[in-house]
C-alpha cells in the first residue's frame, strides 16, 4: 500500500519538500547540540526540563485521542466513525513518533538510550512511559495497517485483530496517565503534586486530539478531495466541546485549591503562571490567552448551529489547540519548576537552536502523517471508485 | 505442518519479541540495585552517614574554604551562568528554611549557610531514575554512576532540594588545574555531592569536613558516640523540608 505515497501532484511533493527542508535545518541544529551538549538550549540548573519535554507532553495527548473514535466505533457500534477512524489511528502513530523523538533529543547522552532497557528500573515512571508509548505505537501501526489492508481487499478485518483493538482502549488511557504520573509523584514540586494531574491530562487530550482531527479532516476534504463524512466530524465536535469544558473545570479546581488554601508553596506557582513573579510576565500573558481562547471556543461550540458551520468549527478548533498547547506545551513544565526549591525565580526561555530542533520534529511528525494519510486516502478512494 | 512464508515471518517475529522482552524482565525481577562495592583496607564504615553543620561556627571564609576544597578535589567546573555545577554552595537561611522560619527571627533570614545533597533516607532521585544510575549505598550515601546516566534529568525534577547539577557542556573545557584524585565527567550527565565516598573508602573524612575548621561534623548517625550524634543531643537542629518524608541526613545546628 505504501506505493500510494510516491504518486502525488505538485502540491503534495511541494509540501513534502517543504517539510524536508525544515527537517534538514533542525537536523543541523541537533548536530550542534550533540557536539556542544544541551548547553545550547535555554535549560538551566533550576528549570531542567523545557520545550522538548513540554511538546512531548502535549503530543501524548494528541496520540491518546484516537481512543475517542475507537470506543464509539467498536464498543457502541457507531458506524459513522468507521470512515474516519484510520485518520485517528494514523494521527496517533505520528504523534507517538514525535513524542519518542522529543524524549531522545532531550537526553544528555542519547547514545546510552538503551540503558533504560539494559538496566530496567520498574520503580521509575519513565520506564513505564517507555513501555506504554512504544506499545501504543505498535498497537496503532498494527491495527491501522491490518484494518486498512482488509478494507482495500473489501473483506471484514480478521478476527484476531479484535483483541488488539480492545487492548488499545485502556492503552490509550495509560499513555496519558503514565505521562501525568511522571510529574504527579514528585515531592517538593507543588504545582504538579495533585491527584487531578492524570484526569486533567486526559480531559485536555480529548479536546486537543479530536480538535486536530477535525482540522485534518477538513484539510483532507479540501486538498485530497475525500470527505470524511459530516456525521463523524459533528460527533468529534461534540467530544471536543465537552472535553474542553471538563478541562477548564479542572483548571478551575486546581486554582481554587491553591488560592483558597493560600499555602505559599502551592500559590507561588499559580502566581507565576497567571501574574508573573519578579517582573517575569511573558508566560502569564500566554496563560490568559489560553484561558480566554478555551472559554471562547467552548461558548461558540456549545451552540449546535456553530458546530455545523464548518468555518466556525475550524476556527474554534484552532482556539482549542492554541489553548491546550499553551497549557501543556508552555505552562505546565515552566510553572512546575518556577520558583525553584529555594523559592527563587530562575527563568527559562527556549533558544533558537532549541526551537529549530523542536520545529524539525514537528515537521517529521507531519511528514509521517502526510505519508500515512496519503496511503489511507488513496486506499479509500480506490475502493469507492 | 504446512509451512508458508507468512507462518515463518510470524514465528520469527514472536521469537524476536520473546528474546527481547524476557531477558530484561527476568533481570528486573532479580537485580534489586547495585549491592556490591569495593572497600579498601582501613576504610571508614558506618551504618548511616550523616553530617551536622554548626551554623554558629560558619563564616564566609570557612564556607568558601569548604567549597574550594570540594570543587577543586572533584574537578567541579566554574561556569558563570545558570547552567553551572554546584556540589556544595551558599544559600541564605530563608531559602533553605522558608517553611520553618518567620519574619521576626532576628537577623537569621539573610544569614548565609552551606548546602549540599542531603543523602536522604528515602531519596526521590533514586526512585525516579530509569537506569539506576543513581543509587543509595547500604551506608546511606546516595551515589551517581556517571557512565550509566542517560541525562534524562528526572532526578533533578525529583530532588526537592535543588541539589543536583547537569553537565550542559563538556566540563573539561572549564577546568584548568585537574585533580587526579577524582575523575572528570562528560557532558550530558547529572552530578552532585557524594559525601566523599571515595575518601571514606580510603579512611579519610570528606574534603569539606577537613577544610571546615570544625564547623562541619561527620559520622555515623546510629552510633551514639559519634560527633554528629553528640552534637544533635546537645544542640537544637533543623533539617530541610522534613514534611516531605525524604529523611535528609544533613542537620543544621542552630
Amino acid at each position: 500500500m505504501l506505493e500510494k505515497a510516491i504518486k502525488g501532484n505538485i502540491l503534495y511533493w511541494g509540501w513534502i519538500f517543504f517539510l524536508l527542508a525544515i527537517i534538514g535545518v533542525g537536523a543541523g541544529a541537533y548536530l550542534m547540540q550533540l557536539e556542544h551538549g544541551l548547553g545550547i538550549t535555554g535549560l538551566n540548573r533550576d528549570v531542567s526540563w523545557g520545550f522538548y519535554i513540554a511538546q512531548f507532553t502535549f503530543l501524548v495527548g494528541v496520540a491518546a485521542s484516537a481512543v475517542m473514535m475507537v470506543i464509539p466505533k467498536y464498543l457502541h457500534n457507531f458506524k459513522a466513525f468507521g470512515r474516519m477512524l484510520i485518520l485517528g489511528e494514523f494521527l496517533a502513530i505520528a504523534a507517538v513518533s514525535m513524542c519518542l523523538m522529543f524524549i531522545i533529543v532531550d537526553l544528555g547522552q542519547p547514545a546510552r538510550l538503551m540503558n533504560v532497557i539494559l538496566h530496567p528500573s520498574p520503580n521509575s515512571i519513565l520506564f513505564w512511559d517507555m513501555i506504554v508509548l512504544n506499545g501504543y505505537l505498535f498497537l496503532n501501526l498494527l491495527i491501522g495497517w491490518v484494518t486498512l489492508q482488509s478494507e482495500r481487499k473489501q473483506v471484514a478485518p480478521p478476527r484476531w485483530i479484535m483483541p488488539f483493538i480492545y487492548l488499545s482502549i485502556p492503552w490509550a488511557v495509560s499513555i496519558h496517565t503514565v505521562t501525568a504520573f511522571l510529574y504527579a509523584g514528585l515531592p517538593g514540586r507543588d504545582f504538579w503534586l495533585t491527584a487531578v494531574m492524570a484526569p486533567s491530562f486526559l480531559a485536555s487530550a480529548f479536546a486537543a486530539g479530536p480538535a486536530l482531527l477535525i482540522l485534518l479532516g477538513l484539510i483532507v476534504k479540501a486538498f485530497a478531495k475525500w470527505d470524511p463524512g459530516k456525521e463523524s466530524i459533528q460527533a468529534l465536535a461534540k467530544i471536543v466541546v465537552y472535553a474542553m469544558s471538563v478541562h477548564l473545570f479542572i483548571v478551575l479546581c486546581k486554582v481554587f485549591t491553591a488560592a483558597y488554601s493560600q499555602i505559599p508553596d502551592k500559590l507561588y506557582h499559580y502566581k507565576f503562571l497567571y501574574f508573573g513573579l519578579d517582573g517575569h510576565t511573558t508566560l502569564a500573558t500566554f496563560s490568559w490567552v489560553a484561558i480566554f481562547a478555551g472559554i471562547v471556543a467552548v461558548i461558540i461550540l456549545l451552540n449546535p448551529k456553530n458546530r455545523q458551520a464548518e468555518n466556525v468549527l475550524a476556527f474554534s478548533c484552532i482556539l482549542i489547540l492554541m489553548s491546550t498547547w499553551i497549557d501543556k506545551g508552555l505552562g505546565l513544565i515552566s510553572a512546575g519548576f518556577i520558583p525553584n526549591p529555594m523559592k527563587e525565580v530562575v527563568i527559562y526561555t527556549p533558544t533558537q537552536p532549541e526551537l529549530l530542533i523542536t520545529l524539525a520534529i514537528w515537521a517529521k511528525g507531519f511528514l509521517i502523517l502526510t505519508i500515512l494519510y496519503k496511503v489511507a486516502i488513496g486506499v479509500k478512494k480506490e475502493i469507492e471508485v | 505442518m504446512k509451512s508458508s512464508r507468512r507462518k515463518f515471518i510470524a514465528m520469527a517475529g514472536f521469537a524476536a519479541l520473546g528474546w527481547s522482552v524476557c531477558p530484561s524482565l527476568t533481570r528486573a525481577a532479580t537485580e534489586a540495585g547495585p549491592k556490591l562495592y569495593f572497600k579498601e583496607e582501613g576504610s571508614l564504615e558506618a551504618s548511616q552517614w550523616a553530617m551536622a553543620i554548626d551554623t554558629k561556627k560558619l563564616d564566609r571564609q570557612i564556607m568558601n574554604k569548604c567549597i574550594e576544597a570540594c570543587h577543586t578535589l572533584h574537578n567541579v567546573p566554574d561556569i558563570d551562568s545558570d547552567q553551572n555545577i554546584k556540589w556544595i554552595w551558599i544559600e541564605p537561611f530563608r531559602n533553605l528554611f522558608y517553611d520553618q522560619s518567620h519574619p521576626n527571627l532576628k537577623n537569621k533570614a539573610n544569614q548565609p549557610f552551606l548546602t549540599l545533597c542531603n543523602h536522604c533516607d528515602n531519596p526521590p532521585c533514586v526512585r525516579v531514575c530509569p537506569t539506576r544510575a543513581t543509587f543509595r549505598r547500604p551506608d546511606g550515601i546516595v551515589l551517581m554512576d556517571f557512565h550509566r546516566c542517560i541525562g534524562c534529568r528526572f532526578c533533578m525534577a525529583g530532588c526537592p532540594y535543588g541539589s543536583r547539577s547537569f553537565n550542559f557542556y563538556d566540563p573539561r573545557i572549564y577546568l584548568e588545574n585537574l585533580s587526579h584524585e577524582y575523575p572528570t565527567r562528560s557532558k550530558g550527565v547529572v552530578e552532585k555531592c557524594e559525601f566523599c565516598a571515595h575518601r571514606l573508602d580510603k579512611g579519610q573524612m570528606p574534603a569539606c569536613v577537613e577544610a571546615s575548621e570544625g564547623a562541619l561534623l561527620f559520622g555515623d548517625l546510629n552510633d551514639s558516640n559519634s560527633d554528629v550524634r553528640k552534637a544533635l543531643r546537645e544542640r537544637y537542629s533543623l533539617v530541610r523540608k522534613p514534611k516531605l518524608g525524604t529523611g535528609p541526613k544533613v542537620y543544621y545546628l542552630i
